[in-house]
């Protein structure tokens, strides 16, 4: 997904004088083509994000369109009161790029994991906060987060994820994509785990449950069109999402669900554990440790259902 | 130089600087009645900066009240946020708004209060500050713009001494002397309080002009207080020296006004009447 980022943001560059990139000291190489074209708008920022993210939020109130970019808990949980006041609060169009979200860089231990930051950002007001699966949906999604008036956050993976759209979606914020048809139940999933949705769905065809997926790239604003039409379709809609249970996407749906008059599915969530993992290993065996795999994903489903009926 | 002389001194001064100093007892008066009126703190920050703001606000800045959003304006960031008071009355007198309009201060739904609202809400204020550590970084990214957008308006930012705490301006001191943005000033007010304590007790801020030349800034020390210094220094910007360039002002909490001088009970005492005609009177100010 980074290198899609970094050739997105290189073409998009080129075309928009305004794009000017911000970078915590991270990248190297990565960027290269970007300084190449667009050399008076690249600025390493060392290793100062509280700064970086004010400096940012004054370019962008200056006519500028910058773009933040660095490991995702420096550019959200470290700057935080940036983006609150110097960004949000003054409605500044700036964009803040966190690489390698969720548990990504695992072995990097919790110091570099972010199972918490849509919780972080989707509370603050004015922000958007989008969650691309792939990295076609991720260009798709950066091109929209430059024409918006307004604060965006894009969490994305690191590298290697998964191609799941063979070229960039129609994408609209805040309008959910159908990844996958289907008429039993639903999958909606957002970001890095999509895959791992598709996985679940393939597995639970084969026993006779014709599941439907939908990326919710967008977190906030959510699609509420599209939840209601889904809750309204499906016995049982399930979120699927690498963060914490508390305040990602499954709870931002429980929000949505506790406004609305009784739905006719059932409602089911995936997380994350509230816990950090003191353990390193790989993506998939993080996500395990702390509760999220087909396995689990797959008995709960099968467990609802059967209650259902 | 530092304040710490006969704060009521005057020295000898051209017209203009008289005109300015009367201004700036206009403006003090006016602070201290508001204070009174709304029960609004923060009066010793608000005086100690009122030099500074008055040699910026009528001399230095090239600003256009009547088109506030004026692309070339020089941008000026009060990035102690508690100093709104001052700067509301200011951009009154500068005509960015109606007097008038500072008179439901601090009632349900004026946008006056203790901080700056955003540019969105009033004119003239381009950060909405509050929060300290904040204006200069934005400031920083302000004074980058002019650069890649190939324009020439400078930017000019107002700390506390008390902001110099957080990291933050720190961070953004090295990166503007890194990039060599010499249209971007910062004018510490260095009245040697902060909220609770003396400055220079709670953090090791001396010495505090030496901090900002090794952190690659160009850098003097004035009498806060004294508009001819002020004018001289500020007009200057940019030296061409291809630094950023502060000014630790030494500046008195509550100048003005002797018995709130050098006083922090004033961080958050409100006056009374009869202290507002007292303070009024000082300043030669008709009650």
């Amino acid at each position: 997904m980074r290198n899609a980022f970094a050739d997105e943001i290189t073409r998009l560059g080129v075309v928009d004088k305004r794009v000017t990139l911000l970078s915590g000291d991270i990248g190297n190489k990565l960027f290269d083509k970007f300084k190449d074209n667009n050399s008076d708008r690249f600025f390493n920022c060392g290793v100062a994000e509280a700064n970086m993210m004010g400096m940012a939020a004054g370019l962008a109130l200056n006519g500028l369109r910058p773009v933040v970019y660095t490991i995702t808990p420096f550019t959200t949980t470290r700057c935080y009161e940036q983006i609150r006041v110097d960004v949000c609060y003054h409605r500044a169009p700036v964009v803040i790029v966190g690489t390698g979200a969720g548990l990504s860089y695992v072995d990097l231990g919790p110091t570099h994991h972010s199972c918490e930051d849509i919780a972080m950002l989707r509370v603050l007001p004015e922000m958007t906060v989008l969650c691309p699966c792939d990295a076609n949906e991720l260009r798709a999604a950066l091109r929209a987060a430059l024409k918006h008036d307004g604060p965006v956050y894009m969490r994305i993976g690191k590298k290697g994820e998964p191609v799941i759209h063979k070229s960039p979606p129609d994408f609209e914020i805040g309008r959910a994509i159908t990844v996958r048809e289907g008429s039993e139940i639903c999958l909606i999933s957002t970001g890095n785990v999509m895959r791992l949705a598709l996985d679940v769905a393939d597995q639970l065809g084969i026993i006779g449950i014709a599941t439907r997926v939908e990326s919710f790239h967008t977190v906030k604003p959510l699609d509420t069109q599209r939840l209601a039409q889904l809750f309204k379709q499906y016995r049982l809609v399930a979120a699927v999402e690498e963060h914490s249970r508390i305040g990602g996407l499954a709870s931002a749906i429980a929000e949505w669900l506790s406004a609305q008059e009784r739905q006719r599915a059932e409602f089911l969530g995936f997380s994350l554990a509230d816990c950090f993992l003191h353990e390193v290993g790989s993506q998939d065996y993080a996500r395990r440790r702390l509760g999220l795999s087909p396995e689990v994903i797959i008995a709960g489903i099968k467990r609802a259902l059967a209650t259902a009926a | 130089m530092t304040a710490t002389t006969d704060a009521r001194t005057v020295t000898a001064a051209t017209p203009p600087a008289n005109d300015l100093r009367r201004i700036a007892s206009l403006i003090r008066a006016r602070i201290v009645e508001n204070s009174h009126r709304t029960g609004t703190p923060h009066l010793g920050s608000c005086l100690s900066c009122v030099d500074i703001l008055t040699a910026l606000y009528f001399n230095v800045l090239r600003i256009d009240p009547k088109n506030p959003r004026d692309p070339e304006r020089d941008r000026f960031i009060l990035s102690k946020g508690h100093g709104a008071p001052a700067l509301f009355q200011i951009l009154a007198l500068r005509g960015y708004y109606p007097q008038s309009m500072l008179d439901d201060y601090g009632q349900n739904g004026s946008l006056f209060g203790e901080h700056p609202p955003t540019p969105d809400h009033l004119p003239g204020i381009e950060a909405a500050t509050g929060s300290l550590g904040h204006g200069l970084p934005m400031g920083v990214g302000m004074a980058l713009s002019a650069r890649i957008l190939g324009r020439t308006h400078r930017v000019f930012a107002v700390l506390s001494d008390g902001e110099c705490n957080e990291g933050a301006v720190w961070e953004a001191a090295m990166f503007a002397a890194a990039q060599r943005l010499d249209r971007i000033a910062v004018v510490v007010d260095f009245n040697k309080w902060q909220a609770t304590g003396r400055s220079e007790e709670i953090m090791a801020l001396s010495p505090l002009v030496d901090k900002w030349r090794a952190f690659g800034w160009r850098a003097c020390e004035a009498d806060g207080h004294d508009v001819d210094a002020l004018l001289s220094l500020l007009s200057a910007v940019p030296h061409g020296c291809g630094r950023p360039f502060a000014i630790v002002a030494h500046t008195i909490k509550g100048r003005g006004v002797s018995f709130m001088e050098d006083d922090n009970n004033w961080h958050y005492r409100i006056p009374t009447a009869d202290e507002v005609a007292a303070a009024k009177r000082e300043l030669g100010v008709p009650t």
